[in-house]
Order: structure tokens, then C-alpha cells, then sequence
């Protein structure tokens, strides 16, 4: 299966969901899984295909949630202007933390270091600061209309949340195809190869990061405007760089249906295991920790991944030549 | 006007937290050094000490003092486990998938403590923690005293095991070039897990210190532990006097920064400081070339 | 004589206290094989890493096609038209040969279907056919070097710096690959190789410059190099010189 059909399939799929299942529940898990699959696939595009595993993607989350809901809270700016400036504020974060990291050469255990250290940072700030409402959070106020990106169907969520993951699996299947993304996969593999054969890796590793990091704000954009309250906690706590991180890897990094696919699985695993054992907190975190270790020593390509190893194995590789047959059939 | 006084006990105060902070920096800095990982999981193995330390009160009537001849042990043979089990094994010698079995393993030990033990802290009142020491213009805990003096011991305890011990010259051996060690007959996976073992029994030991007059809770490791990242980092990776000396400074920077611009802040300065010092020399003051 | 395509120029390098590369000047013209020998450790690679932007000289001067690129970042200089191979092979390992070439290919052409017929034209060439749609850690280490090859010559470049591309290679490997050099060679690549393995450097290189301890001891045609005295001292030691002219070898 080659070019948009996964995709197509894949967000067909979900998007017959609501007209077959009648449950609020069903579709309160999925808005929620999508969401995470859109932080994911953020970190998906510089982590997956980029090789820098950024530890700190809630960084540029809780930017996208608080700057929307501060300009809707403070200065009553439209929801989706806000929604656009907190895309563009995560990106402008992005690029500052890209702009930092890669011009001192941090790579792997530093690069993840410093930016879990930037997301604690803006944790803590965020958590004293009187725009931010400081330890109490940012309510922002109910006003069930379009106009105000909020819906009184949840219906309507969820078919925003999914265009939303659509428009990420284009983007990312539109980098795996580029030259842009043949470079990014390169400085992954080996960046001084990469930059000996005119490969600017700087410019591309940030390029990558200013694009992961609106993905990732786009997603904390769309958990205000859902959930109506933003705090520090929840804005840049760990528990978002690690869901960010752990989708793609579970369901299968530097592929264009991993985050979604990790996403999925994890989450209804979580459930899972909450319906099971009792709602306690920690429990779905737990499994989160336990997958991450599991899928790293037996499948480390995530799902997809192991799946296009055995496509690969079955069909040939995924890159491949132009013979006349093949120009024939894709015209 | 701040009385002067008030500043050196604010300076030793950070002394004594410093010592702490060092060794916990001591065990992931010995675990960089030998490993070349930065070991996530740090954090949460203090939190589960924590816990550890608390019940063996708390449940057994043991003095925390007492607890570490316990614990350690016990904890050395978790992290050796641990390396030679789980971590070795997951991470099929890619830097990068140790970083995240390391990570994994992080949050899965802090949220099954979550889960099992609630966030509620848990403090334990030692029937001699409020003994505090006259030294004629202030007064200094005992227990953090006794942690101050305990943190050297230590060092010079691994100081020695380092130096005389076979293991710790085969240590030293694959810490400095690691397939010469192997060529000449070391086990690389077993020394991998002693490390691994040592640095946890460090944390084991800094729980049991800390238990006097702090708190268990599952996230409490997390926020030593970041100092202590920001410590390995400024004190140098894999660099032992970096760990202890960066953990002193860091412990008084901390107690003067809270002390002026409130506990948050000072908070923000510590990772602040960790973030230049890794854009700006990330190898730190003493540490070999990243 | 025309200018020459690259001019190093009294490069240096300081490695803390240790001059690693001391006031080194070569030339080599375009379209030719120019040879750079020495013994080991007598900084080919440091020079090498300086010609190609890896690392910044402490002092000197480095010209490509008359103009100025001391210190121009690698990705620059390949855009330019210098290209290089590594000493150790770095393939991209997990991808396949052709994705591997592709990588190169995308220097001169954007579109992934312009740089794919290049990518394929220049592994045939090369020599990898049918070895296009496997992983690239597959390759022997003789396939790992043409890989090498292949990517580099995919950036379509005028300079191509090789890096003891011969090293770990059997003798029938060497005498298969030593026709590809001299291929490239021929379509009007300059070529500047450093290399151990003497018979092929010797009758692939048209000038030769001999490195040792830094400096540049010599430099002429690979018969000249060979009977200078100051080269055989170097690879020899102290006196072989005069003891092979007094005919006191056994």
C-alpha cells in the first residue's frame, strides 16, 4: 500500500466510529487518544524520523494550552486566532530550545537532558506566575458555540480533533517523501556522513523541531479548548513529554501511522488495566512504563515498524526504483 | 539589614543538603561514567528508598541510621538486577534505548509506588530528630549533621572499594577503554551491573539519611534528582570529586537563591544554571569530553 | 600551468600542545589522481578533516576553484563540489543502498524521482546493482566501500577526497576497485587520496605528496617520491636511506 491509502483508511475508519458506536464514553476515549496521537506525532517527526529524542515535548504542549487560553481568558481574543497563535508560539519555543541545543552540538542523553530541564523551567514559572494563574491554573469560560471553538456535541470534538491528526499524518507522510525528510533520515543515521554528502544538519534538525514542536502545541491548543482549564501540572508536566514519547515508540517511530497506532493501543491499554484493577492513580502510567521497557527489548521498531520489516521481507523495500512498470501504474 | 549570621547558617544549611545532593549525584555520576548512560531512573529508585527507609521505621522500628546496613545491600542487589536483567538486556547496546528503557523504567517505579502507596507523605518522627547541635551562634540539626559526616564516609568507603578492590580496578578498566577490558577476560556485563548496583546503593543510603527531615512520596526522588542531573552535569560526567564538589556548591547556591528569591525561584536558577552549563561546556568543571 | 582545483596553503592544526598538521601546502589539479602517503600517524586524516571542513585549521589557508573556503562548514564545501569518503565506513546502516545513494543525489536534484534515476544510474555504475534494494548493513566491507564511493560521486562533485578507501581490502578486491577510481578519474573528477597500500596509490597517482610528523617532506612524480631519500628515512627510520644507497640491505 503505497502513498495517502494508509492514511485514508486509517482516518476513514475512525471517522465511521461515531455513526456506529453511540457511546460518549467510546468517543471521550478516543478524543483523548487522538489528542495524545497528535502530541505524538509532533514528537514523531523530530524524535521518529529525526533521531532526537527530546525528553521535554511538553515544553511546547503547555505553551500551545496556555497561550490560547491566555489570550481567550485575558485579552478575550477569538478561540481560533488563539488557536493559530498558540500553534505559532509553540513553534517560536521550538525554535529558540532548537536553535540553543543544536548550535551547542547536543545529541542523545543531552539533548534529552536539556530538554526535559527547559520543560521544567516553564513548569515552574508557569506555576508562580500571575498570568498563568499561578498554582490555581486558567479557566476559560464556557461558551458552547462554534465561534468560541467549543461545541455542545462531542460529536463535533472529535471530528476537529481527528481532521486535526489527519492534517499531521499528511504532513509527515509529505516529510517521509521530501528531500527534506531523505536529509532529516540521514542526519539521523549519521549526521557527519549526512553533512559530508551537503547536508545541512543544523538548519534540518531545527526545521524538524520548529515543525514537531507546532504539532505538539497544536494538540495542547485543542486540550484547552476540550478540558477548559490549564495548569501548570497539566500544561508541562512530565506526564505529556512522556505520552508524547512513548506513542511513536510504541506504536512504531519514524513511521507515518505509529503515533496514532501507539496511541491508540496505549491508551486502551491504560483503560484496560483501570477497568481491571480499579481506578487508582498511577495505574495506567505504570503500564505506560512497563510498555515502553517491553517494546524496546522485543520490538524496538514499534508496531508499525515490525510490520513494514515484514512487508519488507515479503514485498521488497519501501524506497524503491522507478522501473517503466511501476511509472505505468502510478501515471 | 540581613544579619550575617543569619547567611552562614543559610550557608550551612546548604552545605548539609549539598552533601546529600552529592551523593545522589555520586551514584549517577559513577553510573555515567562507567556506563556512558544517563540513568533516568534514578529519581524514582530514591523514591522507592524513601519508601523503604520509612517502613523499615515506621513498620519494623528501625532507626534510619541502622536501616542503611539494610538497605544498601538490598538495594545493590535491585540495581544490579536491575542492569543486568532488564536494562542490559532491553537496550541491544543502542545509547538511545538505554536512555529510554532508563526512562521507562523511571516512570514505571514512581507510579506503581503512586499506585500502591498513594501521594500522601509519609514522614517519620525519630525520637532524637529535634536534637540540634550549639554551636554558640546557630543551631544545626543532628540528623543533618550526621548526613554531612555520613555522605564522606561513603565516598571514602567507594573511594577505597575503587582503589584496593579487584572489582573496582576492573571498574575503573571498563570505564576508561571497554573493549580492551573485554579482551583481557572482564566480564563487561557483570561490572556494568556492579556499577549499576553501586550507584543505587548510594541512593539507598542518601534515602535513609534524608528520611529524619524529609518525606516519602513517589514523586519525591524526581526533585532530587534533577539537582543532581544539574550537579553530574557541572561537577563533570563520571567525575567523583566533581560530584561531591558540585554537590556542596549547588546545595549553598540553593539555599542562598531560596533564601533571597523564594523556593521556586530558586528552583528555576538551579535548572537555569544546568541548562547553560550544557549549552556552554557540557563536559562541566572536571569532567573528560562528552 | 592552469590554477589547481584545490590549494592548501601552510595549513596547521594544534591539537592542544601538539602540532598535528605543521604548515602543510599541497596542490591538486583538477581532473587528476594526486596521492597523499606518509607513515601512520603522521596527520593524513587530521589534514583530510581540515580540507573537508571537520575541523578548523589553526593557521592557514585552503582554496577550491580560486576562491577562499578556509573554514567553511563540510556541508558547504560539498554544495561547492568537494566530496569525501570516510576512512571508517559510515553507511547509513538501516537503510537500503539505493536510499543510501539517494541521500547524495539530493545535493543536485530536489525531486525524490529525479534524484532516484541518479541514485540508480551511479550504483550501477559503481557497481552495486544488484545490490540497490538491499539493507546497506548487509555489505561486505568491499561493498561497504563502494557504497561509500557511490554516495560521495552521487553529489556530482569536482573533488573527490578518498580516505584509505582501500584499507581492508583483499588483493582482488583492490584490483577490482582500483579500475573504478581511475573511471572516476577519467570522467574528470580530481581525485585526492590518501592511502597505505603503496602499489595502487603509486600507479593510480599522477603527483604525490608525502606527509610526515606534520610536515610535508616531499612532493613529485610516484618515481621521484620513491627514491627520495628524505621519504625512505621516513617509512624506514634514521641512516636506511644511506644504508640502502651503500647497498647494505639484507
Amino acid at each position: 500500500m503505497r502513498g495517502l491509502a494508509p492514511i485514508v483508511i486509517a482516518v476513514a475508519a475512525l471517522a465511521a466510529v461515531p455513526f456506529v458506536v453511540h457511546s460518549n464514553v467510546v468517543l471521550n476515549f478516543l478524543i483523548v487518544a487522538l489528542l495524545i496521537a497528535l502530541a505524538g506525532q509532533g514528537w514523531n517527526i523530530l524524535g521518529g524520523y529525526g533521531g532526537q529524542y527530546s525528553f521535554g515535548h511538553a515544553a511546547f504542549f503547555g505553551t500551545g494550552a496556555y497561550a490560547t487560553a491566555i489570550l481567550q481568558v485575558h485579552y478575550g481574543v477569538n478561540a481560533w486566532l488563539g488557536f493559530g497563535a498558540g500553534i505559532a508560539a509553540g513553534a517560536v519555543v521550538g525554535a529558540i530550545i532548537g536553535a540553543l541545543a543544536f548550535r551547542a552540538g547536543l545529541r542523545s542523553s543531552y539533548f534529552a537532558l536539556v530538554t526535559l530541564a527547559f520543560a521544567e523551567v516553564l513548569r515552574i514559572l508557569a506555576s508562580v506566575a500571575p498570568i498563568t494563574g499561578a498554582g490555581v491554573g486558567l479557566l476559560i469560560k464556557l461558551d458552547l458555540h462554534p465561534r468560541a471553538f467549543q461545541f455542545q456535541s462531542r460529536i463535533a470534538f472529535y471530528f476537529v480533533i481527528l481532521a486535526l491528526v489527519a492534517v499531521a499524518l499528511v504532513i509527515a507522510h509529505l516529510i517521509e517523501r521530501s528531500r527534506f525528510g531523505t536529509w532529516l533520515i540521514a542526519v539521523r543515521e549519521n549526521e557527519d556522513a549526512a553533512m559530508a554528502l551537503g547536508v545541512n544538519a543544523f538548519s534540518v534538525k531545527l526545521a524538524a523541531m520548529v515543525v514537531s514542536a507546532a504539532i505538539t502545541a497544536a494538540a495542547g491548543c485543542f486540550y484547552a479548548q476540550y478540558f477548559l482549564f490549564v495548569d501548570s501540572g497539566i500544561a508541562y508536566g512530565t506526564w505529556i513529554s512522556i505520552e508524547a514519547l512513548l506513542t511513536p515508540i510504541i506504536g512504531g517511530v519514524g513511521t507515518v501511522l505509529g503515533p496514532l497506532v501507539g496511541a491508540l493501543v496505549a491508551k486502551a491499554l491504560g483503560e484496560g488495566a483501570k477497568y481491571v484493577a480499579g481506578d487508582a492513580p498511577g495505574l495506567d502510567l505504570m503500564i505506560y512504563g512497563a510498555m515502553l521497557v517491553l517494546v524496546i527489548a522485543f520490538a524496538p521498531r514499534g508496531l508499525v515498524g515490525a510490520f513494514n520489516d515484514m512487508r519488507q521481507r515479503l514485498f521488497g523495500p519501501t524506497v524503491k526504483a522507478r522501473t517503466p512498470a511501476k511509472e505505468a501504474a502510478h501515471g | 539589614m540581613l544579619s550575617p549570621l543569619i547567611l552562614v547558617t543559610a550557608v550551612l544549611n546548604g552545605l548539609m543538603t549539598g552533601a546529600v545532593y552529592a551523593l545522589v549525584a555520586l551514584g549517577l555520576t559513577l553510573i555515567y561514567g562507567v556506563l556512558h548512560i544517563i540513568n533516568f531512573a534514578h529519581g524514582a529508585m530514591l523514591s522507592a528508598a524513601l519508601f523503604a527507609a520509612f517502613f523499615a521505621y515506621q513498620k519494623f522500628g528501625i532507626d534510619p541510621y541502622l536501616a542503611v546496613f539494610l538497605l544498601a545491600p538490598l538495594f545493590f542487589a535491585l540495581g544490579y538486577a536491575l542492569q543486568r536483567f532488564v536494562i542490559g538486556p532491553s537496550s541491544h547496546g543502542d545509547d538511545r534505548n538505554m536512555l529510554l528503557v532508563t526512562l521507562g523504567l523511571a516512570v514505571f517505579i514512581e507510579n506503581a509506588l503512586l499506585y500502591a502507596f498513594r501521594a500522601n507523605t509519609r514522614t517519620i518522627d525519630l525520637p532524637y530528630g529535634f536534637k540540634s547541635i550549639d554551636l554558640g551562634f546557630t543551631f544545626l540539626a543532628m540528623p543533618r549533621v550526621i548526613s554531612f559526616a555520613a555522605v564522606f564516609i561513603v565516598a571514602l568507603v567507594l573511594w577505597l572499594i575503587m582503589t584496593l578492590t579487584d572489582t573496582g580496578k576492573a571498574i575503573r578498566a571498563v570505564a576508561k577503554e571497554k573493549l580492551g577490558a573485554q579482551l583481557a577476560g572482564i566480564d563487561v556485563a557483570h561490572i556494568y551491573a556492579m556499577t549499576f548496583g553501586l550507584g543505587t546503593a548510594c541512593v539507598a543510603i542518601a534515602a535513609c539519611l534524608l528520611i529524619p527531615t524529609y518525606y516519602a512520596t513517589p514523586g519525591a526522588g524526581n526533585a532530587f534528582v534533577l539537582v543532581a542531573f544539574t550537579i553530574v552535569v557541572l561537577g563533570g560526567m563520571g567525575s567523583v570529586p566533581g560530584a561531591l564538589i558540585g554537590g556542596l556548591v549547588i546545595g549553598v547556591v540553593e539555599s542562598l537563591a531560596g533564601f533571597f528569591f523564594g523556593e521556586s525561584l530558586g528552583q528555576v536558577g538551579i535548572f537555569l544554571i544546568f541548562i547553560v552549563v550544557l549549552l556552554v561546556r557540557p563536559r562541566g568543571l572536571f569532567g573528560a569530553s562528552a | 600551468m592552469a590554477e589547481p582545483l584545490l590549494s592548501v596553503e601552510r595549513v596547521s592544526h594544534r591539537f592542544g600542545g601538539l602540532l598535528a598538521v605543521n604548515a602543510a601546502t599541497l596542490a591538486a589539479p583538477g581532473g587528476r589522481i594526486t596521492g597523499l602517503i606518509g607513515p601512520n600517524g603522521a596527520g593524513k586524516t587530521t589534514l583530510f578533516a581540515i580540507i573537508s571542513g571537520f575541523l578548523a585549521p589553526s593557521s592557514g589557508r585552503i582554496s577550491y576553484a580560486g576562491e577562499d573556503v578556509t573554514g567553511e562548514p563540510p556541508h558547504r564545501l560539498a554544495r561547492r563540489g568537494m566530496a569525501r569518503t570516510f576512512q571508517i565506513v559510515q553507511p547509513f546502516a538501516g537503510l537500503s543502498v539505493r536510499h543510501n545513494i539517494l541521500v547524495g543525489a539530493h545535493l543536485r536534484h530536489r525531486t525524490r524521482a529525479a534524484a532516484l534515476d541518479v541514485a540508480d544510474t551511479v550504483g550501477r555504475q559503481i557497481g552495486l546493482g544488484d545490490w540497490l534494494d538491499r539493507p546497506a548493513h548487509t555489505l561486505t566491507i568491499a561493498g561497504r566501500k563502494r557504497l561509500e564511493l557511490a554516495r560521495a560521486l552521487a553529489t556530482e562533485p569536482k573533488l573527490l577526497l578518498l580516505d584509505e578507501v582501500l584499507a581492508g581490502l583483499n588483493p582482488s578486491e583492490i584490483r577490482d576497485i582500483v579500475p573504478v577510481i581511475r573511471a572516476i578519474s577519467a570522467r574528470g573528477v580530481a581525485v585526492v587520496m590518501i592511502e597505505h597500500v603503496m602499489q595502487a596509490v603509486m600507479s593510480l597517482s599522477e603527483r604525490i605528496f608525502v606527509l610526515a610528523e606534520g610536515r610535508i617532506i616531499a612532493e613529485g612524480s610516484p618515481a621521484q617520491v620513491a627514491a627520495d631519500p628524505a621519504v625512505i628515512e621516513a617509512y624506514f627510520g634514521h641512516g636506511a636511506a644511506a644504508k640502502i644507497g651503500a647497498g647494505d640491505v639484507h
